[in-house]
């Protein structure tokens, strides 16, 4: 059913999302390459968070396109979405190990699902990805049994038993320590090079972005700022990235008429109220 | 006013996307049972079988003890009431029929609410909390079918067996007690109470366990899913789902009472 012709293994399109009656992410455009290591950054409620979740099928978008491996996930039949969970891999943030099962059959959830193997094969295989992630040993213990940088670990495992095409990262370097964060960026890149994915990295950590990074996408309030290599977004000369480079507070002019209007509302009326506030008074 | 009015509406369209919620569901539920592998996407076994034995097994002794509590409680009662008449020997009758039709389902039925439904909104709710549903999604695995339809199936075995296990107690603790205070034996008052016992009568407990059973799951689930807020919300969301499946099943025992009397 794949087909092998792409060029671009992700490739977004104007990708417009909303989050009740706001928008979220504004005619967000981006394409990643065979092989490359994206990071996309950007603060707090950047929307970079929502941006992966769109690229991994969870949220359906208002408009605009979003082709995994050359096929366009948002007009797919759930048919066809669930053979492409085959060839993706995601990481979460906190790991998302599912708590009733054993590291091992953790990673060894996703083959049980797509692949028709027996026990004894599957075994093998989780414990092959336990040894790439450094995890020989820990088959057998829950997810609450384990710390924090062993969780991602074996949440990496899990994402790549399938050895995808594509993998997702989100946050790998969140509530770590900078030995064990570091140890995972060497991870991702030992990755890349002896499997030959493309890895989408979703962070806000500078120094890990940097390392890992073959470009950077910068999202600021649901749009890509700048979109570059390492040394373009060192080198910019844009302010915001300059801030976020540079762990600058943001001092942007504050539009007066908006203000105002957030904080009497956006349904209020100012001219009804004040009649309003008028009649009340003569009572 | 207006704001009452706009509160109201918020409130019967919440209602009703809820009510929808459940049916999409329930369903989405039967379809993974019956159909799902036809996409190789078939309801594990295994899953089937541990649920089983959460919902089903490990809930039998607290039936066993409860059934048998209120049969004795029904036999105590009997006495009671009919001793001015000097007809206490009927009171076999009564608990036959008030147990089969009425008190082994409701009791089982809010056993496993209140024990296994809660299990199954605070398992699903922590899972959405700590994104293994996210997880689930992602490897291609349909949540409801992973979680729901299961649970679903398991509940719907479990019911009846339970609610049959619950009639037999139920009929055990008035026996007992009958057999203290009239001399009755044991023995003589179960076959007595046999040969009271319609078909009809034990359909009608075994069908509103069937009943209790869909709606306990649906409500444990939709809970679940719906969870938001952290600790907090599963917390809430637990509550919510054992409040509302009791109180469904006691309204849906008594709208069915009302129907199942009348044929």
């Amino acid at each position: 059913m794949q087909n092998d012709n792409y060029s671009k293994i992700i490739q977004v399109s104007d990708l417009i999302t909303h989050y009740g009656s706001k928008k979220i992410l504004n005619g967000v455009s981006l394409d990643v390459n065979k092989g490359e290591i994206m990071v996309i950054m950007g603060g707090s409620g950047s929307g970079k968070s929502t941006l992966l979740r769109y690229m991994l099928g969870l949220n359906k978008p208002t408009s605009g396109s979003i082709k995994l491996l050359g096929e366009d996930i948002t007009k797919m039949s759930s048919n066809q979405l669930y053979q492409m969970k085959k060839q993706i891999g995601v990481s979460f943030q906190g790991g998302a190990l599912f708590g009733s099962m054993s590291v091992s059959e953790n990673i060894q959830l996703p083959l049980s699902e797509h692949a028709n193997l027996d026990v004894n094969t599957m075994r093998i295989m989780s414990q092959m990805k336990l040894e790439v992630v450094n995890m020989a040993g820990f088959e057998d213990l829950m997810p609450s049994q384990l710390s924090g940088g062993m969780i991602k670990r074996a949440a990496l495992a899990r994402a790549i038993i399938l050895d995808p095409k594509l993998l997702f990262f989100d946050e790998p370097s969140a509530g770590l320590d900078p030995v064990v964060s570091a140890e995972l960026d060497e991870l991702i890149l030992n990755l890349r090079d002896a499997m030959g994915m493309s890895i989408v990295v979703v962070t806000h950590e500078l120094e890990s972005a940097f390392k890992i990074a073959d470009r950077i996408t910068i999202l600021d309030r649901g749009e890509i700022l700048m979109c570059g290599t390492v040394d373009e977004v060192k080198n910019s000369d844009n302010h915001r990235v300059y801030n976020l480079l540079h762990r600058q507070p943001r001092r942007d002019m504050v539009d007066v008429d908006e203000y105002l209007q957030r904080l009497t509302g956006k349904n209020l009326d100012l001219v009804s109220e004040k009649s309003n506030i008028v009649n009340h008074k003569k009572y | 006013m207006k704001l009452q009015i706009e509160k109201l509406g918020k409130l019967a369209i919440g209602v009703v996307e809820e009510v929808g919620y459940g049916f999409m569901l329930l369903i989405e539920s039967v379809y993974w049972l019956t159909l799902g592998w036809l996409n190789k996407q078939a309801v594990g076994l295994n899953l089937i079988f541990t649920q089983s034995v959460q919902i089903g097994v490990m809930a039998a002794p607290i039936v066993i003890v409860l059934c048998f509590s209120v049969g004795m409680m029904l036999a105590i009662q009997g006495l009671e009431t009919l001793k001015p008449y000097g007809a206490q020997a009927q009171v076999v009758n009564g608990i036959a029929v008030s147990v089969t039709r009425e008190f082994a389902a409701l009791i089982t039925g809010i056993i496993v609410a209140g024990r296994s439904g809660s299990a199954i909104a605070a398992r699903i709710g922590t899972m959405v909390e700590s994104q293994e549903i996210d997880a689930l999604r992602v490897i291609g695995i349909n949540p409801v079918r992973y979680l729901a339809a299961p649970a679903l199936l398991a509940m719907l075995l479990a019911m009846p067996v339970l609610t049959i296990f619950g009639d037999l107690m139920g009929l055990l603790g008035g026996a007992v007690y009958t057999s203290f205070e009239l001399g009755m034996s044991i023995d003589i008052y179960m076959s007595r109470s046999f040969d009271v016992i319609t078909t009809f009568d034990l359909m009608q407990g075994v069908l509103k366990s069937i009943i209790f059973a869909i709606l306990i799951v649906i409500v444990s689930v939709l809970n679940g899913f719906q969870v938001k807020g952290g600790a907090e919300g599963i917390g809430l969301a637990t509550t919510r789902s054992v409040v509302m499946s009791i109180s469904l099943i006691v309204i849906a025992d008594m709208i069915f009472t009302f129907f199942l009397t009348r044929i």
